[in-house]
């Protein structure tokens, strides 16, 4: 099992509330702009707390209210790839991308700069500041940082939402890669029905 | 132009009372522009007034207001005596706190600014990589406040360079020990001939107040040099 989530949160004057359950590979959240996609993942990194319910990935119980369980964010070891990157902006490409590494239980690290710079092909950009980078380089050092954070899963909010086509051809395959060959569990958030159906292994529809 | 003795004392004593009125005003201002920032309780518009109210009362109440408080017998002025051995009375530290007194909203305004200007999301990203809070804020929020936090403390300091009301209200006008460079300028001007005094003093004034913020200026663009901080 890789996600089991059944959850309940007000926001403003709607409910959000999702359940599910997944295998593994990548399990894509599907829906609408505004339909709290988003919001599903900040659970799951914890980051917004439900009103209710049971959040696990893995064989981790990451929430139960019943149970009084509500791990903290920066221990749930959550891969989170922000829509807007959220590169640290005075921190060179290199230190982004060990921001996490650094804060990682050495035993649990699963992959290195090196490797994960590879993987990417992000070798050539760790000298450079974040804001000489391009959409795509950007968008690849945010998954790298995530990676190198020893996650247990991964949390991708619309990894190609701001980029051009060109550049999603570039990440498209990366993620595939994700998937298949680095074998993480992936919590996917989209709303286009093209890239839905050429990563998901599953698909949740969110109204 | 030489200086004499007597304008080189001036002029260290006002940057020594500066100084120091900045570093001890730094950790408060530090504490309150933090908790008018991120704090959410109601009774937070109170404290924003009152820190503010150095900048609209006239300076001799801020003054008056010190020597109630700070004086030999002001419960404040008892308890600095009594634990700390520090009195405050026609001495340099008491130009120093009037100064600090004086310089607070300031440094509060600029300080509270920046820290509201750091995006939280960067910190909210930081704790999904595993940050603590301490490392969130001694790795995010502090670099990315700092050139605010830094122009904070540099025009804390040229405010207190010119700090004046208060500082003669309190403490009085003692040469070499609270007559700092603006209350010489002062007492320059009561004496007949004292122009070129005056002058010269007030040239100096000048420049230290350019120099000031000059540097802020200086050190606000290093800050972000490089680092995209202004790109946000």
């Amino acid at each position: 099992m890789a996600f089991d989530l059944r959850v309940e949160r007000r926001i403003g004057g709607r409910t959000i509330a999702v359940a599910f359950a997944s295998e593994g590979g990548l399990t894509a959240l599907f829906g609408p702009s505004g339909s709290g996609k988003t919001s599903i993942l900040n659970m799951v990194a914890g980051l917004l707390r439900p009103d209710k319910g049971h959040i696990t990935a893995g064989d981790t119980v990451l929430f139960d209210s019943a149970a009084g369980i509500d791990i903290a964010a920066r221990h749930r070891r959550s891969g989170y790839v922000f829509q807007d990157n959220r590169l640290f902006p005075h921190l060179r490409v290199r230190d982004n991308l060990l921001y996490g590494w650094r804060a990682a239980p050495t035993g649990e690290r699963w992959i290195d700069v090196d490797e994960a710079s590879r993987f990417l092909g992000i070798g050539h950009l760790l000298d450079r500041w974040p804001r000489t980078l391009s959409g795509g380089e950007a968008q690849r050092v945010a998954i790298g940082r995530a990676l190198l954070c020893a996650p247990r899963f991964l949390l991708m909010d619309e990894p190609l939402a701001s980029l051009d086509r060109a550049r999603r051809e570039e990440i498209l395959p990366v993620i595939e890669r994700l998937r298949d060959e680095l074998r993480v569990p992936i919590l996917y958030v989209s709303h286009d029905r093209d890239e839905v159906a050429r990563l998901a292994t599953t698909v949740v529809p969110i109204e | 132009m030489a200086l004499s003795p007597e304008e080189w004392s001036v002029i260290a004593l006002s940057l020594k009372v500066s100084v120091v009125a900045v570093i001890a005003c730094m950790p408060v201002a530090f504490a309150l522009a933090w908790v008018l920032a991120r704090g959410r309780s109601a009774a937070l518009v109170l404290v924003d007034a009152l820190v503010h109210l150095p900048l609209v009362l006239p300076p001799v109440v801020t003054g008056w207001l010190l020597l109630l408080a700070f004086g030999t017998n002001g419960p404040a002025g008892r308890w600095f005596a009594d634990t700390l051995g520090v009195t405050f009375m026609f001495r340099w530290t008491g130009a120093a706190l009037a100064a600090a007194i004086m310089a607070l909203p300031l440094m509060v305004r600029t300080m509270r600014l920046s820290i509201e200007a750091v995006d939280r999301r960067l910190e909210q990203a930081a704790r999904t990589l595993g940050a603590s809070p301490a490392r969130v804020f001694a790795t995010i929020t502090l670099p990315l406040a700092l050139p605010g936090l830094l122009a904070g403390m540099v025009l804390g300091f040229a405010r207190s360079l010119g700090e004046f009301g208060a500082t003669i209200t309190f403490v009085s006008n003692i040469p070499g020990e609270t007559q700092t460079l603006p209350i010489a300028i002062y007492s320059a001007l009561q004496v007949p001939g004292g122009e070129t005094v005056v002058t010269r003093l007030s040239l100096i004034a000048v420049g230290l107040s350019l120099a000031a913020l000059v540097v802020s200026e200086v050190l606000v663009r290093r800050s972000g040099h490089g680092k995209g901080s202004h790109g946000l």
